[in-house]
């Protein structure tokens, strides 16, 4: 295939991003340092935000939401034309792999820096994308998509396939008349259900066979084409932890293949880039486990991922997109790549891990980076006091670390993870601190399926609490009361050593998890403060960092404690990992207060009008028991608690006086 | 400011021997404070706790805010009276911060004698109360008291200040503005149910509290009904029909929380100090004072060592530092607060008098608050020195202490005898706090000038009645004669009976004055009016 393009490529000296945050922000880095013009678009809602002051120059396209504004092809062309732009770099999602914008673009005498447009087509239908690979030589899932039904026709199947198969419902989706068949005895079985079962849901029994993948993994390859028929890869990317297709981790290089593995891989990938005549950046997609890899789709664009790749061979993989979008040959042949060590991303997200990670809003109150390394890279859109809305992607930033091998940059990620406190959003910052502290993680031993198994043990912080933990609790909590305890000058009132003239002074902290409750007290004695758990004592210091963590020092050892409130609920973390605790108010607890009054006087003056239980009933709180009539009013008595009514005191027609008994009632015993 | 040098050689014997008698009157001090602070018997502790009750000084740490200090007062009261173990007479009382504000707290210790009210109980609970007053600070009664102790109703309930005086003053402050909090955490009985019906807000413990004019033994008697407790006053009683009390809790730490949140929103005026600034550490050790203060009240040292360590960055600006001398004044800041300091350095003179006389002037002309050290033997005597009108100046001093309308503040730090006293503001000069500490002296004179005097006037009895008096005869009229002074000099003495707020550490001396002054900004300064100096 040649490329489509009217618009012929050549050495453009503007580019207009059409994207925001941090993909923006990264492209426009580039850009500039290329020399180049760099322009922005931007929403209503997007006024303020980072890549629009990052830009040269940004243009309005619209209202906050997406569809009316980054969405919007007519308003984006109309933007490059009015500012001048010659080349329009798509990011990733929105835009990128619109074939309409592709072409608009090209209509509109702009550069799309981007595949060419059959390209895009080619690989946007998934089942012509796969007939397309597999004449191709790129390995597919085996599987029988075929018209004969008969269990012979699909044992067979089966057996080429190899077992476990996977029996599915032609017409399927959503899980419904899927069955694994582990071998051919199961098939006759698995294949009867999944007919009934597709009957059912589909109205139509046409079931196929594929080969089931055991514990999947999701690895895909970097692949580069220039216009002048060069297709290279730049290595592999491992990005197997997903939750519900969302990738959260991702590494380079995978962990699970050996060098022939990956050889094959990245030639089947450039067979795969080949075979679509592909310009620019593109990511093929395998789903792999120990018996293969075999092809699912390809992206054609830049990968929120990408970072990992440029961690470990070094490239600027949006310099490369602008280099081949000049018509430039690519800047290295293939055996001039080469990587050095390992490298992950984690994506931080504003949501809620806790609720089922519903995308969290709110306004950053405090936005706080792990400290700069060369190893270190984060690739964010936002700072303090940005509002994120629910108009856009949740992703706030990417996290990026290199290290020698493997084992380093997990523990490199695992120590910035721990450097970064971001307030006023709900983040996933914790959650990929847990994730990647799983030895599984450290082990590689993972699938797809990993983080929806572990996702109790990953969302819910850990609830064991050892005297090391409630020595970091406490000290949260008095570093909180030092803040507000002493708003001005020092006073020999506040000075938080709980002075006195006679005797010392002991101070109860109570703090609850669903693993129950936690009990210490600190002891303020002359020489300094002393924590007591479970009856033994030990001197207990703290202070504030520079980076507003907390220095614990606990049993002759001093820890660095993370802590952040919410009300009373403190999260903390400390080097044995990340928990939950409720700090608990122990002059207002259990606010029941005085119980109601168990009696039944007459609130006033007046006449009974009806009696409304019997004597002996037992009676709910509320139930009416009497009504009578005072002052023109009709009041009804109730029973204040459960119990039982004893007798009653009174009939119909009775006038009775203010505070008169009118019946017996026996609470029930608590 | 200048900064005072410090000229203390740290490293001789004589400094050495002087820490060492220190630290032994700072350990008794400590030894002596900690069983105060336990309370009553391990018997009835145990047995209050077992009601799911908390110790008086538990209370107290729950109700101040976490980790504030608390300027306790007077926790030897009553020290080796009544058999010895109404410790701190029954009663903790103290400044402490509530939700922020200052405020006086007063707590029956119901495990001494239920809490029941000695001579001292009652003299230490209206101490609080001036304090409270003079300083406008709310107060909070913690409840828990069987009331007056019987046997000795003759000391506790007729006279001016006696146990009507409580409820007098929780009648004026409320007038005044000053809100008046009871937590009834145990009885209340008799007059002590004045003490939530006479406060502004009150609130109840349940099954726990009680309030009624007269128990069931009592009304029993008086009219056959039997009646328990909790039907008779509890907090069923007061909270729904009785209207007795405001606030229905259903143990100690929910009525703490409560007593809190009444603090909170009290709406009072924040304390507007003034020229308050950044308070310094002294550049000296604290623990110097040990060796600077000599083990023999009479052996003379330079009070100017003792300012250094009390005051903020050792800076002290003397008045009249040439005139004068045995008087020494000037002014200085102690935690920021500005104060202008009068300590003595010998002997009262005319001029120390009336130098001290004018910088009383000076200070309440700028309403500094001032603070007294005090160290004297008295004025000169003699011929030479009556002559000389030393009583019209020493009557001049006496006069600008007695009507300053500035905070004053005492820390007796060595001898206070004779007119001495009253010239460096003691107890009778109505300071807003005074202190001592434990190597200090109070009496009208020495002992050893008593005996004296007493002798010579014996002997001229005797000798002109004429008879004879041998030297042994006269020793041993003598010996009981500063034996006598011994006992009822020493600081135990004075703070068992209430002639001081407390015994301190000197280590403590610039925290505990800090703390008093800074409690002190709550009330504002009104504008001194002197009576007629005699010149």
């Amino acid at each position: 295939m040649t490329p489509s393009h009217k618009t012929a490529p050549y050495r453009f000296d503007s580019v207009l991003i059409a994207n925001r945050g941090e993909i923006a922000c990264r492209i426009i880095r580039t850009a500039r340092s290329m020399g180049l013009r760099t322009l922005a678009v931007y929403s209503e809602a997007d006024q303020h935000a980072q890549h629009v002051s990052l830009a040269d120059e940004a243009l309005m396209i619209g209202p906050a939401a997406a569809r009316d504004s980054y969405l919007r092809i007519d308003r984006v062309i109309a933007a490059a034309i009015e500012s001048g732009a010659q080349a329009i770099h798509p990011g990733y999602g929105f835009l990128s792999e619109n074939v309409a914008f592709a072409q608009a673009c090209d209509e509109a005498g702009i550069v799309f820096i981007g595949p060419p447009v059959a390209a895009i087509e080619a690989m946007g239908s998934k089942s012509a994308a796969k007939a397309l690979m597999a004449s191709s030589g790129v390995p597919l899932v085996p599987g029988y998509h075929g018209a004969g039904q008969d269990i012979e026709t699909l044992g067979r199947a089966a057996e080429e396939c190899q077992y476990p198969v996977l029996i599915k419902a032609s017409a399927g989706g959503g899980g419904k008349g899927m069955r694994i068949a582990n071998s051919a005895e199961d098939l006759p079985e698995a294949v009867a259900a999944a007919r009934r079962e597709a009957k059912a849901s589909f109205g139509n029994d046409h079931v196929l066979v594929e080969k089931f993948i055991q514990r999947p993994r999701h690895i895909e390859v970097q692949i580069f084409g220039d216009h002048h028929g060069n297709v290279v890869s730049l290595f592999d990317r491992e990005c197997t932890l997903q939750r519900r297709h969302q990738k959260v981790l991702e590494e380079a290089p995978s962990s699970s293949l050996d060098e022939s593995q990956r050889d094959a891989i990245c030639e089947a990938a450039r067979s795969a880039g080949r075979a679509v005549g592909y310009t620019g950046a593109g990511t093929v997609e395998f789903v792999a486990n120990d018996d293969g890899f075999y092809f699912i789709e390809m992206n054609t664009r830049l990968q929120v991922e990408h970072p990992v790749t440029e961690m470990i061979t070094g490239l600027d993989l949006v310099e490369w997109q602008l280099r081949v979008a000049f018509g430039e040959p690519l800047p290295l042949a293939q055996d001039q790549i080469s990587r050095r060590g390992h490298s992950f991303e984690a994506r931080i997200y504003a949501e809620d891990p806790e609720s089922g990670f519903l995308p969290a809003t709110g306004t950053i109150a405090e936005w706080r980076q792990p400290e700069p390394a060369e190893w270190l890279r984060i690739d964010s859109g936002f700072r303090t006091g940005d509002a994120i809305t629910a108009n856009y992607d949740p992703m706030i930033a990417k996290l990026i670390v290199h290290g020698d091998d493997r084992r380093q940059a997990l523990h490199r990620l695992n120590r910035a993870l721990d450097g970064f406190r971001i307030t006023g959003v709900k983040t996933n910052v914790a959650f990929l601190k847990t994730l990647a502290s799983r030895p599984e993680v450290a082990a590689g031993d993972m699938d797809t399926g990993f983080i929806e198994r572990e996702l109790t043990t990953l969302v819910t912080p850990q609830l064991d609490i050892s005297p090391a933990d409630l020595a970091a609790a406490v000290a949260a909590v008095l570093m909180r009361e030092r803040a507000t305890l002493t708003p001005g000058q020092a006073s020999p009132w506040t000075m938080g050593d709980g002075w006195m003239l006679a005797g010392s002074r002991r101070r109860r902290f109570d703090f609850e998890n669903a693993g129950g409750l936690h009990r210490a007290f600190l002891h303020y004695r002359r020489s300094g403060t002393e924590l007591e758990v479970e009856s033994v004592v030990h001197p207990l210091d703290f202070a504030r960092r520079d980076d507003d963590r907390i220095d614990v020092f606990f049993r002759g050892r001093k820890e660095v404690v993370d802590a952040l409130w919410s009300g009373r609920t403190l999260d903390f973390v400390t080097p044995r990992g990340r928990r939950r605790v409720h700090h608990v108010d122990i002059l207002s607890k259990a606010f029941e207060a005085a119980g109601p009054d168990p009696s039944f006087r007459a609130p006033m003056p007046g006449v009974i009008q009806q009696i409304l239980a019997e004597p002996g009933a037992h009676l709910l709180r509320g139930t009416p028991v009497l009504v009578m009539e005072a002052m023109k009013m009709e009041h009804t008595i109730r029973a204040p608690v459960d119990g039982r009514l004893v007798t009653l005191n009174c009939r119909v027609g009775d006038l009775v006086e203010e505070g008169e008994n009118l019946a017996a009632f026996e609470a029930d015993a608590p | 400011m200048p900064v005072l040098p410090s000229e203390i050689d740290n490293r001789s014997a004589e400094f050495a021997a002087n820490v060492a008698a220190m630290r032994t009157l700072v350990d008794d001090l400590r030894e002596k404070l900690a069983v105060a602070a336990v309370g009553g018997s391990p018997e009835a502790r145990a047995r209050h706790m077992a009601r799911n009750k908390l110790l008086a000084r538990e209370r107290i740490d729950l109700l101040l805010d976490p980790g504030t200090a608390f300027l306790e007062i007077a926790p030897l009261a009553a020290h080796g009276l009544y058999g010895g173990d109404v410790h701190s007479a029954g009663v903790v009382a103290g400044v402490g911060r509530i939700s922020g504000r200052d405020c006086m707290v007063v707590a029956n210790d119901a495990t001494i004698k239920g809490g029941t009210y000695h001579p001292m109980t009652v003299k230490k609970h209206l101490r609080a109360q001036d304090i409270a007053r003079e300083n406008n600070l709310p107060c909070i009664y913690m409840v828990d008291s069987g009331g007056a102790f019987l046997p000795q109703q003759d000391e506790i309930f007729p006279d001016e200040r006696n146990f009507g005086r409580i409820f007098y003053n929780q009648a004026r402050m409320s007038a005044a503005g000053i809100p008046q909090i009871a937590i009834v955490m145990g009885s209340c009985t008799a007059g002590g149910a004045y003490v939530p019906a006479m406060s502004d807000e009150s609130i109840i413990v349940r099954n726990q509290g009680t309030i009624f004019l007269g128990g069931p033994p009592l009304v029993k008697a008086a009219t056959g009904e039997v009646v328990t407790a909790e039907d008779l006053g509890g907090a069923e009683v007061h909270s729904r029909q009785s209207g007795v009390v405001d606030h229905y809790a259903n143990d100690d730490h929910h009525a703490i929380g409560i007593a809190r949140s009444i603090v909170a929103s009290t709406n009072l005026p924040a304390p507007s100090p003034r020229n308050v600034i950044a308070p310094r550490d002294p550049l000296y050790p604290a623990e110097d004072l040990y060796g600077i203060v000599p083990s023999d009240l009479r052996k003379p040292y330079d009070v100017h060592e003792v300012i250094a360590r009390i005051v903020d960055g050792s800076e002290f600006d003397e008045f009249k530092q040439l005139f004068g001398k045995t008087l020494v004044c000037g002014t200085a800041h102690i935690w920021g607060h500005p104060v202008g300091i009068i300590a003595n350095n010998g002997v009262l003179f005319s001029e120390s008098a009336q130098k001290g006389a004018h910088f009383i002037e000076l200070c309440s002309q700028r309403q500094t608050p001032l603070v007294f050290l005090q160290n004297i033997t008295g004025f000169m005597v003699g011929q030479k020195y009556e002559a000389g009108g030393i009583a019209k100046d020493g009557a001049k001093l006496v006069t600008a202490v007695a009507t300053t309308s500035v905070p004053k503040y005492t820390v007796v730090i060595g001898g206070s005898y004779g007119a001495g006293n009253y010239g460096m503001c003691g107890r009778a000069y109505s300071p807003r706090f005074m202190w001592m500490w434990p190597n200090a002296r109070i009496a009208v004179m020495g002992g050893e000038s008593a005996a004296t005097v007493l002798g010579i006037i014996k002997r001229e009895g005797i000798e002109k009645a004429g008879g004879t008096w041998s030297e042994d005869e006269e020793e041993s009229f003598k010996a009981p004669i500063r034996a006598q002074y011994e006992v009822q000099g020493n600081p135990y003495y004075a703070t068992a009976r209430l002639w001081d707020d407390g015994i301190i550490d000197p280590a403590d001396t610039r925290r505990v004055l800090g703390l008093a002054l800074s409690a002190g900004t709550n009330a504002p300064i009104e504008p001194t009016r002197f009576g007629v100096f005699r010149m």
